[in-house]
């Protein structure tokens, strides 16, 4: 302590302490930003798994997002996308595009899931990017009062507190979310396709996302403690019925009440 | 009113009732005058149709929402303080959240046929906006808003205002996330107030929103001034409809001095008693299959998240949806304005206050001030208790008619985003449409339906005139072809022909003989009303059009080929 006290004021203290304090920040950044980093994980995916994908990807995909999968006008380049996009994209449905629109839409899809990853595999060896999510992240064993919440601050404002959907601009949406698999989920929330934002491991850790998960498989599967929910869009839907159906049958029996028997 | 307490202490005959209920009945009869009442409203004459209900369906929602209303109180808590749930839903368990957003979900999850209340209560309010706001229209397009009945139109445009007012009080107790959207909306708005909006935020707040207070304050309001203020007004209403007597529709024997139908008792008591079980029946039975405001989908009120599809519920609708349809800016000027004062700069959000005042203010204003518009225009000072046919007041309904569609417009645009996603068209088109049919679209449909109501009426005249088809065609020994019209009863002619067409008026010169600018405006109100006519029937075109068939032209026929 007294040497440190003693050469305080030695000329290159300050040097020094410029070095320390740039190599923390530096340091502190890396650790930082590796948590952000894109992680390919080819290492799931076996060599033959790669080539059958790029055949498929030749055949199938080429058109649009080009040979090698640099790009055309037509379609982005997807270096970088990873196999989680992929798996997205094409596992449900929206991929291969069935015309250019205001955003790809569901439609039953095209591959078996052996393609799909064989396609994925092919994509995530052209750059790194998201790969495919964790078993554990899937199971739906989270914590669904803390997804509620991260949904609320999160999802709600495009998907309906409820995830029932909900309209973007220009004929754009945000889907409802009812009936989606868990890992598209997750998929969807890592590489952020369409009009999504990306909500990576630093925006929501992977604990997060399972919760997020889990609170929408409660969502879904527990019973309408109140009965037809009318599709769970509000009071648009139940004013809606109102006006036709409740107010149909009042004004059906007023008729009957003042009409007369003779 | 008090003739028979006076007549029953006249009559001194001594009654000695036989059985222990006559004993009992005529106790009570001697110190209150019951069966002088009785004789009074049970003699009272309501004549029969559908549409005179809806008053009654709003009556009777009223009662059932102040049934329910009372049930929910015993365990509803408008607190703010903060609480973490601990009760059965799942999703939220150990979520933090205030005691009134708690309790509400105890009434729901935990409180035995509390779920089923709350849904009584908020679907039945639903309906009792609906039934006072078609009650209205029915009010309107049938002209029964007309003298003696004017301040009794007042009266009913108060209880909707007060109606939307309970509505929205009791919608944001919940405190669940889509209420505090709402109230959110409602601050904001208040805040575009110039000068003073800050201030009443801050007053109704109790500070920064949300504040803590905000709950407490609306609950007072929700249960205990709005609802008396309703009741006050309803029993104004009710007392006006037996001084005034109930209005009916023309008919044969059916004149302005006259009521024709059945007498309250027993019959039409009956039939009302019995209404309220089916009005209580179907709300009942809605209530327990159709769920309404799921507040645990919403989860508490943080005024961070908003949800996609936050709409109000459908009475506050039209002002939210001019809110949508507002733009932000207009071409390249902005509508949120920063005025240099002296003491600094101000900020007037024109964007926000013009679309919650101006729409509102213009469908008030109309609403309450029609009755005088209409009444100075045709400078008609009679009673009337004879309605008129929609068709037969072409300007009037076709003025209705540009009024509900201003109003349904706005009403569209509250569901702009639902609307995009159903449809699949894109909400900027949608929202673009909308404004253009909020300028245009009461215009077309006046113009609509003024041409449609003189069609009707050009139509009656000719069944009146020359029968009704029967599509027997017959050849007449000349040759010609005829086709053979039934005339019709005399009951059924009296519709068609029973009804005022009032002549567009002259402006009329004063004492000193200047017709003033206000008559002249007062002139051309009546044409603008009354040009285009189409004249009942008289009955010497009746009988002419009973002998020969080709009666085509005369004076009063000639204004209605234009």
């Amino acid at each position: 302590m007294k040497a440190l006290s003693q050469k305080r004021r030695h000329p290159l203290a300050a040097l020094a302490l410029l070095v320390l304090g740039l190599m923390l920040t530096g340091g502190l950044y890396a650790v930082v930003t590796t948590v952000n980093e894109a992680k390919a994980d080819t290492t799931t995916f076996t060599a033959q798994q790669v080539d059958e994908g790029e055949k498929l990807f030749v055949a199938n995909c080429a058109t649009c997002h080009g040979i090698g999968a640099s790009g055309t006008d037509a379609g982005p380049s997807l270096a970088g996308v990873g196999a989680a996009a992929v798996d997205f994209q094409v596992g449900t449905g929206r991929m291969p595009l069935q015309m250019q629109g205001p955003q790809a839409l569901q439609k039953p899809k095209q591959f078996t899931t052996d393609q799909t990853r064989e396609m994925a595999a092919y994509v995530a060896t052209l750059g790194d990017g998201p790969a495919l999510p964790e078993e554990q992240s899937l199971d739906g064993g989270g914590n669904a009062t803390v997804g509620g919440e991260l949904f609320r601050v999160n999802c709600a404002m495009c998907h309906n507190a409820a995830a029932a959907g909900g309209a973007l601009t220009r004929g754009k949406f945000a889907p409802s979310l009812a009936g989606v698999a868990n890992n598209h989920i997750y998929e969807a929330m890592v590489t952020g396709p369409q009009n999504m934002p990306v909500f990576n491991d630093a925006n929501i850790t992977p604990d997060g996302k399972r919760d997020i998960i889990t609170f929408l498989n409660t969502i879904e599967n527990q019973p309408a403690p109140g009965g037809a929910k009318l599709g769970s869009l509000g009071p648009v839907s139940e004013g809606l019925f109102l006006w036709t159906a409740v107010l149909g049958v009042i004004i059906g029996f007023t008729i009957w009440l003042t009409s007369r028997t003779s | 009113m008090g003739a028979w307490l006076t007549m029953s202490a006249a009559t001194e005959t001594p009654f000695e009732p036989s059985t222990s209920t006559g004993r009992i009945t005529n106790f009570v009869d001697e110190r209150v005058g019951g069966s002088g009442m009785l004789r009074e409203f049970g003699r009272k004459v309501f004549p029969d149709h559908w549409s005179f209900m809806f008053g009654e369906v709003a009556l009777y929602s009223l009662v059932i929402l102040i049934l329910s209303g009372t049930f929910l109180t015993f365990f509803f808590d408008p607190s703010m303080a903060e609480t973490h749930y601990n009760g059965p839903y799942v999703p939220l368990k150990g979520m933090e959240m205030s005691v009134a957003y708690d309790s509400s979900l105890r009434i729901s999850f935990e409180v035995r046929g509390g779920l089923f209340m709350r849904q009584v209560h908020h679907w039945s309010a639903l309906l009792f906006v609906a039934a006072v706001s078609v009650h209205m229209l029915r009010v309107f397009f049938t002209g029964a808003f007309r003298k003696p009945r004017e301040l009794n139109w007042v009266v009913g445009g108060v209880l909707l205002i007060l109606s939307m007012a309970a509505g929205f009080t009791g919608y944001s107790l919940p405190d669940d996330l889509l209420s505090g959207n709402g109230l959110r909306i409602i601050d904001g708005v208040v805040k575009s107030i110039p000068v003073v909006g800050t201030y009443i935020s801050f007053f109704l707040f109790g500070g920064e929103f949300p504040g803590t207070a905000i709950i407490g304050r609306l609950y007072m309001m929700h249960i205990m001034l709005v609802p008396a203020l309703i009741l006050l007004m309803v029993a104004i209403h009710l007392f006006m409809v037996v001084i005034h007597k109930h209005t009916q529709y023309p008919g044969p024997g059916r004149n302005d001095r006259n009521v024709v139908g059945y007498p309250l008792g027993p019959v039409y008591a009956a039939k009302a008693g019995g209404f309220f079980f089916i009005v209580f029946g179907i709300i009942a039975f809605i209530s327990a299959l159709f769920q309404i405001n799921p507040i645990w989908n919403y989860g508490p009120y943080d005024p961070s998240p908003v949800s996609a599809g936050t709409q109000p519920d459908w009475y506050i609708g039209w002002v939210d949806g001019a809110l949508r349809l507002m733009p932000g800016w207009l071409f390249n000027i902005p509508m949120e304005w920063e005025i240099p004062f002296p003491w600094g700069v101000n900020t007037l959000s024109f964007n926000v206050l013009a679309p919650a005042l101006i729409p509102a203010g213009i469908v008030f204003t109309l609403l309450f001030a029609y009755p005088w518009i209409e009444r100075w225009v045709t400078r008609d000072n009679r009673e009337h208790h004879v309605l008129d046919r929609p068709r037969n007041a072409p300007t009037r309904t076709a003025i209705g008619v540009a009024g509900v569609i201003f109003y349904c417009v706005m009403w569209a645009a509250a569901s702009s985003d639902l609307i995009a996603t159903h449809f699949q068209v894109s909400l900027n088109d949608v929202t673009y449409w909308l404004r253009a049919l909020f300028f245009v679209g009461p215009i077309v449909g006046f113009i609509v339906t003024k041409r449609v109501a003189l069609a009707l009426q050009r139509k009656d005249r000719e069944i009146a005139l020359h029968g009704r088809e029967t599509g027997r065609i017959v050849r007449l020994p000349h040759g010609e072809f005829q086709e053979i019209h039934a005339q019709l009863d005399d009951y059924k002619r009296y519709k068609l022909v029973g009804y005022e067409s009032p002549l567009p008026e002259e402006g009329i010169p004063n004492k000193n003989g200047i017709v003033t600018k206000q008559e002249n405006l007062r002139s051309k109100l009546s044409s603008f009303f009354f040009e285009d006519r189409v004249a009942p029937a008289a009955p010497s075109e009746l009988e002419a059009g009973h002998h020969h068939e080709a009666i085509e032209s005369s004076e009063d026929n000639k204004a209605i080929t234009h």
